[in-house]
């Protein structure tokens, strides 16, 4: 926000050539008018308004375009970029970050105490524009300067309320959104002439020598969830499959209940039906079965070996291991 | 036209020149000026923007600003009331509401900027002093928001504060104006810029940051080994409480099962319990002669008693 012309280079004292004085007064009033013609015409860019001051007093508002006005000692204009918009940067450079200074002097500039009394690094930017050109250039001396000034402030109220948690993580849409309306109200009271268009909280971080242990905090809070997630994973892995196998344990019991339950009953028909039937002739029947029972074991086993009463002492005598005889002696 | 009347014409042009331009003035929006004739001011002062008169040569115009002025504050080192070293950088704004008296007792903005500096940075002193350091840091008592370290935030940072920055900046803007107000300039605002720990301060305050941290991470390690350790508590709970459910519905349904057998058999076999034994001794045996059983039989068996009988 410059006042561009203060004024006009005077000329340079030249030695007047050996003429005649009557033109040589001529030519000099033909300078003149040329130089008041030329600074009376003046244009003024798309982005920009011109404040014309009549012998220092303000006078109108010109538009973009060409205009005119008195010439220099009269009238003067002030241009001001009202459409264009503005953006200062507090914490970083984005132009002279190479310069040594202006860093160490950003980062006193971001470097801020907490509510929790704690550090944070904070870099941030406010974009505005000039909505009020009087004011702007006529009301405080260093607008720009005082601008900084207040932000700085500002941002310091705001984050001085709030954890170095918050400042962090989760506040920074917060802290974006109060400092601008703070700062606007702030622009309002100083007659500044600025409207802030927005604030944008940069990179926010805690100072360089704690940010491992910020770090470590990160990470332990990826264990914790890795910890938590690893025994939930085991749970759900092995609690539906022992379900499963509970429900297969009963089935199977039901399923042993049942054959049992069948089965006995099989048998106790089968006994019963027999009984009847060797209650009618007990001797011939049990003489019966014991015969076919034997009928069906005696073809199956290896030898079969008849033994009269006479024969005494016979058993160690057999050769067990022999090969099957089936030797009927009388 | 004479040389000589040429001559006297130029000398009169600019005599009336130099009388025009010692007459008037020009007053720019932003100026406000003094008169003084011979250093000593006359009249009252011009606050008006616009061309004005003056008599010439024996008149002078000082001007004084008439925007609004910045005062910036130097960094101080200053202690708060709980022996707390902190960098202090503040600024002020001013303005010349009285350029007479301002040029009486001030004389320039230089002068203005000095008697600021003194006043300004006395009463930011005094203030500071005064109060706590959470005083000077926090606004309002505001909650801080809930963030899963919340936990960590220390007990001096959990005080109330009573007044808090803002109420601290009008205190020092309250006083310095007490102080300023036959000066002919007038504060209209006071702010602590920057608030930071001197550097010794600081070193133990990144001390504290970092074991806070590490007590952090510890926390959530722990919390993460606990939470992992109740899940499996609980599993294994779950699991035996599952598999010895499923065991006791199983036994007791085999229980009722073998019992109801059970009754089914010796309803039946009570019948006829010798027959029974026979029929039964039937199977064993039919059962357990394999082909590596050694049978005997006797003559006077069952079996053979036939063949005795008929020889």
């Amino acid at each position: 926000m410059t006042r561009t012309i203060r004024s006009m280079p005077g000329g340079p004292d030249f030695r007047p050539p050996d003429v005649n004085p009557r033109s040589a007064g001529l030519v000099i009033l033909a300078l003149l008018v040329a130089l008041a013609l030329w600074s009376s015409i003046f244009t003024v860019a798309p982005e920009e308004v011109g404040v014309v001051l009549t012998f220092g007093r303000y006078s109108r508002q010109v538009d973009p375009g060409l205009n005119f006005k008195l010439p220099y000692p009269i009238e003067v204009v002030s241009k001001v970029p009202v459409q264009r918009q503005l953006k200062e940067e507090f914490g970083f450079r984005t132009q002279r970050a190479a310069v040594r200074s202006s860093f160490v002097a950003s980062q006193e500039e971001a470097l801020m105490l907490t509510g929790d009394l704690n550090v944070a690094v904070v870099e941030w930017t406010t974009q505005f524009r000039v909505n009020d050109p009087f004011k702007a250039l006529f009301r405080v001396r260093n607008p720009i300067e005082t601008f900084r000034d207040m932000n700085e402030a500002i941002m310091r109220t705001v984050v001085g309320d709030r954890s170095v948690s918050e400042v962090l993580t989760i506040g920074r849409q917060e802290i974006a959104s109060e400092v601008e309306l703070r700062l606007q109200e702030l622009c309002d009271q100083y007659e500044l002439g600025l409207k802030i268009e927005q604030v944008v909280l940069q990179d926010v971080n805690p100072p360089d020598e704690v940010k491992p242990s910020f770090n470590e905090v990160n990470q332990a809070q990826q264990e914790r969830e890795k910890l938590i997630n690893e025994a939930r994973t085991a749970f759900n892995q092995i609690i539906p499959r022992a379900r499963g196998e509970a429900h297969q344990t009963i089935e199977e019991a039901e399923g042993y209940a049942t054959d049992r339950v069948n089965r006995a009953e099989g048998d106790a028909k089968r006994f019963r039906a027999l009984v009847l039937a060797y209650r009618k002739a007990p001797e011939v029947t049990r003489r019966r079965i014991y015969l076919e029972s034997m009928q069906r074991i005696l073809p199956r086993v290896r030898r079969s070996i008849v033994v009269d009463d006479e024969f005494k002492g016979l058993v160690p005598l057999l050769n067990l291991d022999g090969p099957r005889a089936t030797e009927v002696k009388p | 036209m004479s040389r000589v009347m040429m001559v006297v014409l130029g000398v009169i042009g600019l005599l009336a020149l130099l009388v025009l331009s010692g007459a008037t003035y020009v007053v720019d929006e932003t100026e406000q000026i003094v008169l003084t004739q011979f250093g000593s001011p006359v009249g009252e002062p011009v606050t008006t923007p616009g061309l004005k008169l003056k008599l010439p040569f024996i008149q002078t115009a000082n001007r004084f600003e008439k925007r609004f002025l910045e005062w910036d504050g130097d960094s101080n080192q200053l202690p708060t009331k709980d022996k707390r070293f902190i960098h202090v950088d503040t600024y002020a704004r001013w303005r010349i509401i009285d350029p007479l008296k301002f040029f009486q007792r001030l004389r320039d903005e230089r002068g203005g900027q000095s008697r600021l500096d003194d006043i300004l940075d006395g009463e930011s002193r005094n203030t500071i002093a005064k109060h706590d350091l959470i005083e000077v840091v926090r606004n309002t008592n505001r909650e801080f928001a809930a963030t899963e370290e919340l936990g960590s935030v220390g007990d001096e940072a959990r005080k109330k504060i009573k007044f808090g920055r803002g109420e601290l900046e009008n205190e020092v803007l309250r006083n310095a104006q007490a102080r300023t107000s036959d000066l002919g300039i007038e504060i209209l605002d006071f702010r602590f810029k920057r608030i930071n720990y001197v550097e010794e301060v600081q070193r133990e305050v990144y001390a504290r940051m970092i074991s806070e941290r590490k007590r952090i991470a510890e926390q959530f390690r722990a919390e993460g080994a606990g939470e992992a350790a109740r899940i499996n508590g609980e599993r294994e709970r779950e699991l035996r409480t599952i598999t010895s459910e499923a065991y006791r519905t199983a036994q007791e349904i085999k229980g009722v099962a073998d019992a109801s057998a059970a009754t089914i058999y010796a309803r039946a076999y009570n019948l006829d319990a010798a027959f029974y034994r026979f029929t039964r001794s039937m199977e064993v045996l039919e059962e357990t002669m394999g082909p590596d059983t050694v049978v005997l039989l006797a003559t006077d068996g069952e079996l053979l008693r036939f063949l005795e009988n008929s020889r």
